[in-house]
């Protein structure tokens, strides 16, 4: 009975009455019910379009997609675009959550401020001011320019390395977040007992820091990698038509060259690998780090 | 503390990402009030005429209020839905419940083209052919998330044994809702619909796709100028969007404590 009581946060005698159906669960109708139009319905014939095969349903979209080597090219860059900016954000995003643990309360917040104004502006306007930065005679160049580290100015803008740092920019508080969540559960005290017991700095990090705040980071990982991969707004700014992405494929399949089947098979194939990476994001953060909290 | 070179290097990472984090936003504003008729700063001159040619640009205009009230609209239906949505997923138990909730949030972590392309086919297959009633019946998709997020965080906080007590006080159970469970609850609406206005104010992946020429938003119009016809004029628009997203800030900070709304 009580154990009852406890899981539902207070009223024995509600417990009690609650043994059959809760009325209360009705409430739950008009968002489900929305959510099963809006949101089931189109996805289910999202699926019902990927899968249809002639008269039938089988995998062969999927297969006729996948063998042209042109496709796959596609793929592969969306991947290594994934990964990169993940890597890019998680060193610098680490690093950045590691600094805003370590500080006063004031330092703190105005780290924070840093990272929630930016994540809080529209992408559009980030992309944009990337844009600027990245052009020719930008800023970027100006000072590269300026302080004889090269000549002639770079080409950035269209170029993959200003896309991908310029993602990773844009992606990063959702790097910093999570593990400056679980950095800042980390007792301070554990620290100075691994360098007491003789630890090098680069040990106690090792050893200590970053198992510890490894289901952050992972957390992080994941969430920069299926947002990278997602991504539409932003490499359709920084790049050429030339950069090919699953998400600008699957658009342009329905927005220029109209091809549902084509759409959808894409489509489809991007939903797997977003899914992929969120879904392992989820079951690392629900493993609950028992030992983090000193 | 002695500077040990990993910490140094640590130190300097930071140092850069925060400009990085700040580069583009600051560069946008000090574009916008450039003399230049390109995207140039320029040092000690200014001008307002990118600011004058936004003033008097009806399409940016319109773009600006019909996104402002698609987000309105959304943020509105999201709260009808999502209160008792968050009420029954916090305080009652039902087959499916979990997987409920898991829907509900699923927007989140989807890729907004897919959820856009999805749409597009399965309200078209629906008869839901109006594009405005189309965007905003797709933007509640997108907000609804936010507010039932922040609302149930909020419900696992809240004492449900002082509506009990407001009824032996004499009030009715819809009265005690309102006089005690909604206000101790403002705080979530607060952050929960800041966060669900500017999704939808900000999207672009799901508009695209249902938006024709007369319902062009903010974020769809935008990009086409900065696709077709750039000049400094967009970076007006963009730090206008800059300021707006300031306000919201210092609202969420007033009433709920950045530390704790960016708690995600």
């Amino acid at each position: 009975m009580t154990a009852i009581a406890g899981n539902v946060g207070g009223g024995v005698k509600r417990a009690a009455l609650r043994r059959r159906f809760d009325p209360l669960a009705l409430l739950a109708i008009p968002a489900a019910a929305y959510f099963v139009v809006a949101l089931v319905f189109p996805l289910g014939r999202l699926l019902l379009d990927g899968f249809s095969d002639g008269d039938g349903v089988g995998i062969g979209n999927f297969t006729r997609y996948l063998s042209d080597p042109y496709n796959l090219g596609v793929v592969w860059n969306t991947l290594r675009y994934g990964a990169l900016v993940t890597i890019v954000a998680a060193i610098g995003g680490y690093a950045y959550a590691y600094t805003m643990a370590r500080s006063g309360p004031k330092m703190q917040m105005l780290l924070l401020i840093a990272i929630v104004l930016p994540m809080t502006t529209s992408v559009i306007v980030k992309a944009f001011g990337w844009l600027v930065l990245l052009r020719s005679n930008g800023l970027v160049n100006q000072l590269l320019m300026a302080s004889g580290i090269v000549r002639e100015p770079l080409p950035l803008l269209f170029s993959q390395p200003g896309l991908i740092v310029g993602t990773a920019s844009i992606l990063l508080p959702y790097m910093v977040l999570p593990i400056f969540g679980v950095l800042r559960q980390i007792h301070p005290d554990l620290l100075g007992a691994a360098a007491t017991l003789g630890g090098s700095p680069v040990y106690c990090f090792r050893k200590v820091i970053l198992p510890l705040s490894l289901p952050g980071l992972i957390a992080g990982i994941c969430f920069v990698f299926s947002m990278t991969v997602s991504a539409y707004v932003i490499p359709s700014l920084l790049t050429g038509a030339g950069f090919k992405t699953l998400s600008k494929v699957a658009a342009d399949s329905y927005l220029v060259i109209l091809n549902p089947v084509r759409g959808a098979t894409v489509s489809l194939i991007l939903l797997v690998i977003a899914f992929a990476a969120v879904f392992l994001a989820g079951r690392v953060v629900n493993r609950k780090p028992g030992q983090a909290r000193a | 503390m002695i500077k040990r070179p990993l910490e140094k290097l640590v130190f300097a990472t930071t140092g850069l990402v925060l400009a990085i984090q700040l580069a583009p936003i600051v560069v946008v504003a000090l574009v916008s009030v450039s003399a230049s008729p390109v995207f140039d700063v320029t040092v000690g001159e200014f001008s307002a005429r990118w600011w004058e040619r936004l003033w008097v640009n009806r399409t940016f205009w319109s773009a600006i209020t019909l996104s402002a009230q698609i987000a309105a609209i959304s943020t509105f239906l999201a709260i009808l839905l999502g209160t008792p949505a968050a009420i029954a997923i916090a305080r009652a138990e039902f087959p499916g419940r979990d997987a409920l909730a898991a829907l509900i949030l699923s927007p989140l972590m989807l890729p907004g083209i897919v959820l856009g392309i999805a749409m597009l086919q399965g309200f078209k297959a629906c008869g839901l052919t109006i594009p405005i009633v189309a965007i905003v019946a797709g933007h509640v998709v997108m907000t609804l998330p936010f507010i039932v997020r922040s609302i149930l965080a909020a419900l696992a906080l809240f004492d449900f044994t002082l509506i009990d007590a407001a009824r032996t006080l004499g009030c009715s159970f819809p009265r005690a809702i309102r006089k005690v469970m909604i206000p101790a609850l403002a705080p979530a609406y607060v952050s929960g619909g800041i966060f669900a206005f500017l999704a939808s104010f900000d999207n672009y992946p799901i508009s695209i796709f249902l938006a024709d020429a007369r319902t062009k938003t903010l974020p769809v119009q935008l990009l086409e100028f900065i696709e077709e016809s750039p000049n400094p004029m967009i970076a007006a628009v963009s730090t206008l969007l800059l300021v707006l997203t300031i306000v919201a800030l210092l609202a969420l900070e007033r009433f709920v404590g950045l530390r704790r709304a960016a708690a995600i």
